[in-house]
């Protein structure tokens, strides 16, 4: 049976420089499309992926990424802001690799775009009060 | 034309006081004139929303049955360590304490998820949170070993006592190196990858009052959410520090010690922080009303983020080693735009301190004087300002291995 899936990759820093999607393509017969893809100051590697084809290939390709060191999440997993907690100081603001949190120049406000998060979790440990949070 | 505190305190009492908010002022200056504003205004109120590391609060608690002694003991609140040299009954909890078992920075970058200012949260919120001591005994307290809930209720007396708060100036801070560095100015990307800073600006409370002419030793302030005073001049006060020629300082400079009674305080105003591989904080909310009293007081007042620069600090060097260099200075309003510029390269900006929350200070400041509910006072003492010669000392370090002190005594260790 054929699936698709979106998934969020991390690479940890080590592995930046191994052809690891190459393989997956080459020897687990899965098709990717690449939805976002960024590298993070810690130069660790977030892809945002969807991934088709039969559900016996698809789950190997996941196991082979785990077994790489790839961390895998289902892209349901995303980031939610808790209101209360949120200062709008702007740290995040930095932070974000793409644009979804951004500082409002007129209310200097920090307004979150949760259509731009790719959930690569950045914000949660760099935020002070500890606003961000995952949502499984 | 001059204002005294206790005129405007009527018109305070009478509902009739003109308050506006230091972002305000400017308009209405530029707009009315100088002379004109001075007669209209009444206050002008400032805030600041930010980490301020030197914060705590002290609580009284009641005596247990049997009787225990805290001078002396350890003692936790939630596992965060606190200072018990004191009474049998009085402890101070620290912003930045955080408990025995936190791995701190072993693993590298370390997380900091509870300190001392999470639990001044916590029980702002109305959470019990645990209280252990374990002291040794004596014949009038024999008690041992104390573990109990306790919440703000419970405290005889809970009092936020912050010796260092609302800097006048603060750093922008950038990183030189080639590798990512964790700071309490937060995460510092490679090769001048962001820079950061911490101030309100133009609604900073010393930035609108530079030589300290009216915010003095027991003027009455907002302190996180609550009333407070002024009690001292903060620690690392330093009136010495360069200036332009409208007497704002181009660096840190006056610093404030302020204490309010906890129970009044909410923790929308009082926020325990995490920093990333350098340990724990808590934000603190402070609001000082500034009294027009003349037209050199309104000036002052007018100060804005164009006219304020901040001095660049190389955190991956010349912060750590104590260097004098700076990679340049910018104002406030490149630092709100976004992005400034440093050696030809556009640098994306963050700011620690909120100048969102700070502007809603300013207005609920503004609000209680409107109201009538909050009136100015007249400084008991000045703060020392730059005719008090004072200097912020370095360390020269003096080797404690060598036993002869400089005044000759001999410290010899108890084996």
């Amino acid at each position: 049976m054929a699936i698709s899936i979106k998934v969020v990759l991390h690479f940890p820093r080590h592995l930046m420089n191994q052809p690891i999607i190459y393989h997956l393509a080459r020897h687990y017969d899965v098709e990717f499309n690449i939805l976002k893809a960024s590298i993070t100051p810690q130069e660790e590697g977030v892809l945002v992926m969807e991934l088709k084809g039969e559900q016996k290939d698809y789950e190997g390709g996941i196991k082979y990424l785990t077994d790489s060191g790839v961390e895998v999440h289902p892209l349901s997993r995303n980031v939610a802001r808790d209101e209360d907690k949120c200062t709008h100081c702007g740290v995040c603001v930095a932070v974000c690799p793409v644009g979804a949190l951004i500082l409002d120049p007129a209310t200097r406000r920090v307004d979150f775009c949760e259509s731009k998060c790719i959930a690569c979790e950045l914000c949660i440990k760099a935020c002070p009060p500890r606003a961000m949070k995952v949502c499984l | 034309m001059l204002k005294t505190i206790v005129e405007i305190n009527e018109r305070i009492q009478k509902g009739e006081a003109v308050v506006v908010t230091a972002e305000e002022v400017i308009d209405i200056a530029e707009k009315n004139g100088i002379t004109r504003a001075t007669q209209e205004i009444d206050v002008v109120t400032t805030a600041t929303f930010g980490p301020m590391c030197s914060s705590g609060a002290y609580f009284n608690i009641g005596q247990a049955k049997p009787r225990i002694k805290f001078g002396g003991s350890t003692i936790y609140l939630n596992d965060v360590p606190a200072y018990a040299g004191w009474a049998a009954a009085d402890l101070y909890l620290g912003a930045t304490a955080i408990p025995d078992h936190d791995p701190r920075n072993k693993v590298y970058p370390g997380e900091f998820i509870y300190g001392g200012g999470h639990v001044i949260e916590d029980l702002l919120e109305g959470k019990d949170v645990r209280l252990v001591a374990s002291a040794y005994g004596t014949d009038c307290y024999p008690k041992r070993k104390l573990e109990t809930w306790v919440n703000l209720d419970d405290f005889n007396q809970a009092v936020l006592f912050n010796v260092r708060n609302a800097s006048q100036n603060y750093n922008v801070a950038v990183n030189s190196s080639n590798r990512i560095i964790y700071t309490y100015m937060g995460m510092l990307k490679p090769n001048l990858g962001n820079a950061t800073y911490s101030s309100a600006g133009q609604l900073s409370p010393l930035l609108n009052d530079p030589y300290y002419k009216t915010i003095g030793i027991g003027t009455r302030i907002f302190l996180g959410g609550g009333i407070g005073y002024v009690t001292w001049q903060g620690t690392q006060h330093n009136p010495d520090v360069l200036r332009s020629e409208d007497g704002v300082p181009r660096g840190c400079g006056g610093t404030l010690a302020v204490i309010g009674d906890l129970k009044q305080m909410s923790s929308r105003w009082l926020r325990g922080t995490s920093f990333l591989g350098y340990g724990c904080n808590m934000m603190v909310g402070i609001g000082i009303p500034i009294p027009i009293l003349s037209e050199e007081m309104l000036r002052y007042t007018m100060v804005k983020d164009a006219d304020i620069v901040a001095p660049v600090v190389d955190y991956s060097d010349a912060y750590p080693q104590r260097k004098s260099d700076i990679l340049g200075e910018v104002s406030y309003a490149e630092l709100k735009s976004g992005k400034i510029v440093l050696r030809e390269k556009e640098v994306p900006t963050a700011s620690l301190s909120s100048y969102y929350k700070a502007v809603e200070i300013a207005h609920t400041l503004k609000r209680w004087i409107q109201k009538g509910e909050f009136l100015l006072t007249e400084p008991v003492a000045p703060l020392p300002g730059i005719e008090s010669g004072i200097i912020l000392k370095p360390l020269e370090e003096r080797p404690a291995g060598v036993s002869i002190a400089k005044n000759g005594s001999i410290y010899r260790r108890r084996e």
